[in-house]
């Protein structure tokens, strides 16, 4: 695999602020790296940096094999851009935006007409080609941040928050446009939403306080919960204590939690020390005393429970953890 | 090249875009008309010369000219396409040349509607024309240094009345460093020479030996240098501002 983006040790201090602090990391073709990280993380900033935007303060950035910082214009033309908000000149249409897009990034003639054409189709943009863009809805303003950034196709896709505001049809949609081009590119999104990381992406990096605290794929990420493989049943509410008292006895139990009674039922969930797996066990058990069980399954972790941990422990951690 | 010409040709459509360009045409129009015929007193002098036409023109751009240039970089960095632009493989240069030309062009459109000024004069008697068209370049170049000081200093804010008043200020004082009232001021404390070159950086000094005809080299270097020092200035405060 050839690695699109190779980030060496990058930072960049605002004054006495480390918005970044030491990231390294490299992305090949093929993947799509989920960002995730508080506001104020250092997600943007090292998007900005990534594009050439700012000067990092330290470090260096390569891109399709050019250095951001030495040769910027090759670098960019590698680069497809949806910066945070997905900005564009309002008073412009579509057409005319797309158009100047185009010229600016060198498309000319049939090629550039079909290339307009092909994006066009694929974000469904038809519809408001001929209006300004300061009248459209934010899902349209976004759909034409996303289609100016891969107009020219570009092996390496940056985008800063690309479902921020849209709705879940809308989500599903970016997310599906992502999928679809994710094999023939390196893209790297941005987010706070943690679904996103499991929809799209092939490995997610956790920055908070301008460090990278998690490298590794959503699986990974999943593995570190508390929850992970965690079983959950359902049972009558007056048999709770007694089964609860029971499956704590289990071998690599760590402990049992029980959720306040709802109709008659109450739900149990049986949390695996270390992520082992006590699925089988627990239903053995089950079995052998004949317990009346509604819902019985293997949870496969909390993400946002994960993403709490790490960022919020991350003065005491400091370090990456690479899986 | 092409860049540029492409940053060129939206930034020029995005005046007409909005009614920026209308508002600034007839007014520039309006009040040229004004100055030229009234407090100008065209027909009292009896004198088929545009002189009263020429001589406000410092004036009306010091006002006028930074509204066309306030928008240039502050809009950029209010709505965030400054982010989008500067990552579009397009060199701060090329950027900062083609919006200033946009600009200088748009100017060059309303100095040259008032064309009907010039037509009348020739109506009313024999002119030189050589004088009115080197008044109309020495104009054009005034309205050029003017642009570039309020390009640079709309790159500083992204508040587009904060550019206007400073690029208003600045170009105030570009006006009024000849004036005596300046002079003195300087002439109290420091050295000869350095009251010497403030003075030398009035507008109206080097515009009036143009706009009587006489077009010396030195006024063209004057007002050609003053925009590159000032468009160089732009690029550094881009550079700047944007890693902030």
């Amino acid at each position: 695999m050839e690695n699109l983006i190779d980030i060496r040790d990058l930072r960049k201090h605002f004054g006495s602020l480390v918005a970044v602090d030491g990231v390294s990391l490299t992305i090949q073709r093929g993947e799509v790296l989920g960002f995730l990280g508080p506001n104020g993380a250092g997600k943007s900033t090292t998007m900005k940096m990534i594009t050439g935007f700012m000067a990092p303060t330290g470090g260096a950035v390569t891109v399709c094999g050019h250095d951001v910082a030495g040769a910027p214009l090759a670098a960019k033309k590698c680069i497809g851009y949806l910066p945070e908000g997905a900005p564009a000149y309002g008073e412009m249409t579509p057409a005319s935006f797309l158009n100047f897009i185009a010229d600016i990034r060198g498309l000319k003639g049939q090629h550039k007409a079909s290339r307009i054409r092909e994006v066009v189709e694929k974000i469904n943009l038809g519809g408001v080609l001929q209006q300004s863009i300061e009248t459209l809805s934010k899902g349209f303003k976004r759909r034409v941040g996303f289609a100016q950034a891969i107009l020219h196709d570009p092996q390496v896709l940056i985008l800063d928050e690309p479902t921020d505001g849209l709705d879940p049809n809308q989500k599903h949609e970016v997310r599906a446009l992502i999928k679809e081009m994710a094999p023939t590119k390196a893209i790297i999104i941005s987010t706070h939403i943690l679904e996103e990381v499991d929809a799209v992406c092939t490995r997610a990096a956790i920055i908070a306080r301008g460090r990278l605290l998690f490298l590794g794929t959503p699986a990974e990420l999943e593995a570190k919960s508390a929850w992970h493989n965690a079983v959950c049943l359902s049972v009558a509410s007056e048999q709770a204590a007694t089964i609860a008292a029971a499956l704590s006895t289990v071998t690599g139990v760590a402990r049992v939690e029980r959720k306040p009674p709802h109709a008659g039922q109450q739900q149990i969930t049986v949390l695996a020390r270390d992520g082992a797996r006590v699925f089988e066990p627990v239903q053995a058990l089950v079995r052998q005393h004949g317990w009346q069980v509604d819902e019985l399954y293997v949870e496969s972790g909390h993400l946002d429970e994960v993403f709490r941990s790490i960022t919020t422990t991350a003065g005491d951690l400091g370090e990456v953890a690479h899986s | 090249m092409n860049r540029t010409l492409t940053i060129f040709q939206r930034e020029f459509r995005g005046y007409f875009a909005t009614p920026v360009a209308y508002v600034f045409i007839v007014i520039f129009l309006f009040l040229t008309g004004l100055f030229t015929f009234y407090i100008g007193s065209f027909y009292e002098r009896g004198q088929a010369d545009l002189e009263p036409f020429f001589r406000y023109h410092p004036w009306l751009y010091m006002l006028l000219i930074p509204a066309i240039s306030m928008r240039l970089w502050s809009e950029e960095r209010k709505s965030g396409t400054l982010e989008l632009l500067m990552t579009l493989p397009i060199s701060l240069f090329e950027a900062v040349i083609g919006k200033f030309l946009a600009a200088w062009a748009f100017t060059a459109i309303a100095l040259a509607l008032t064309f009907p000024v010039w037509l009348s004069v020739n109506y009313l008697g024999q002119p030189d024309n050589t004088i009115i068209a080197a008044g109309y370049l020495g104009s054009l170049f005034m309205a050029g240094g003017f642009l570039a000081i309020g390009s640079c200093i709309s790159a500083l804010t992204s508040n587009q009345v904060v550019a206007f008043v400073i690029s208003f200020v600045i170009c105030f004082a570009f006006n009024l460093s000849g004036f005596p009232v300046v002079m003195d001021f300087f002439r109290g404390w420091a050295p000869p020479f350095i009251v010497e070159v403030i003075g030398s950086f009035s507008f109206l000094t080097h515009f009036n030996s143009i706009q009587k005809g006489v077009i010396d080299l030195r006024d063209i270097i004057f007002f050609v240098s003053l925009i590159a020092f000032w468009l160089y200035a732009n690029m550094l405060a881009i550079e700047a501002k944007k890693s902030n």
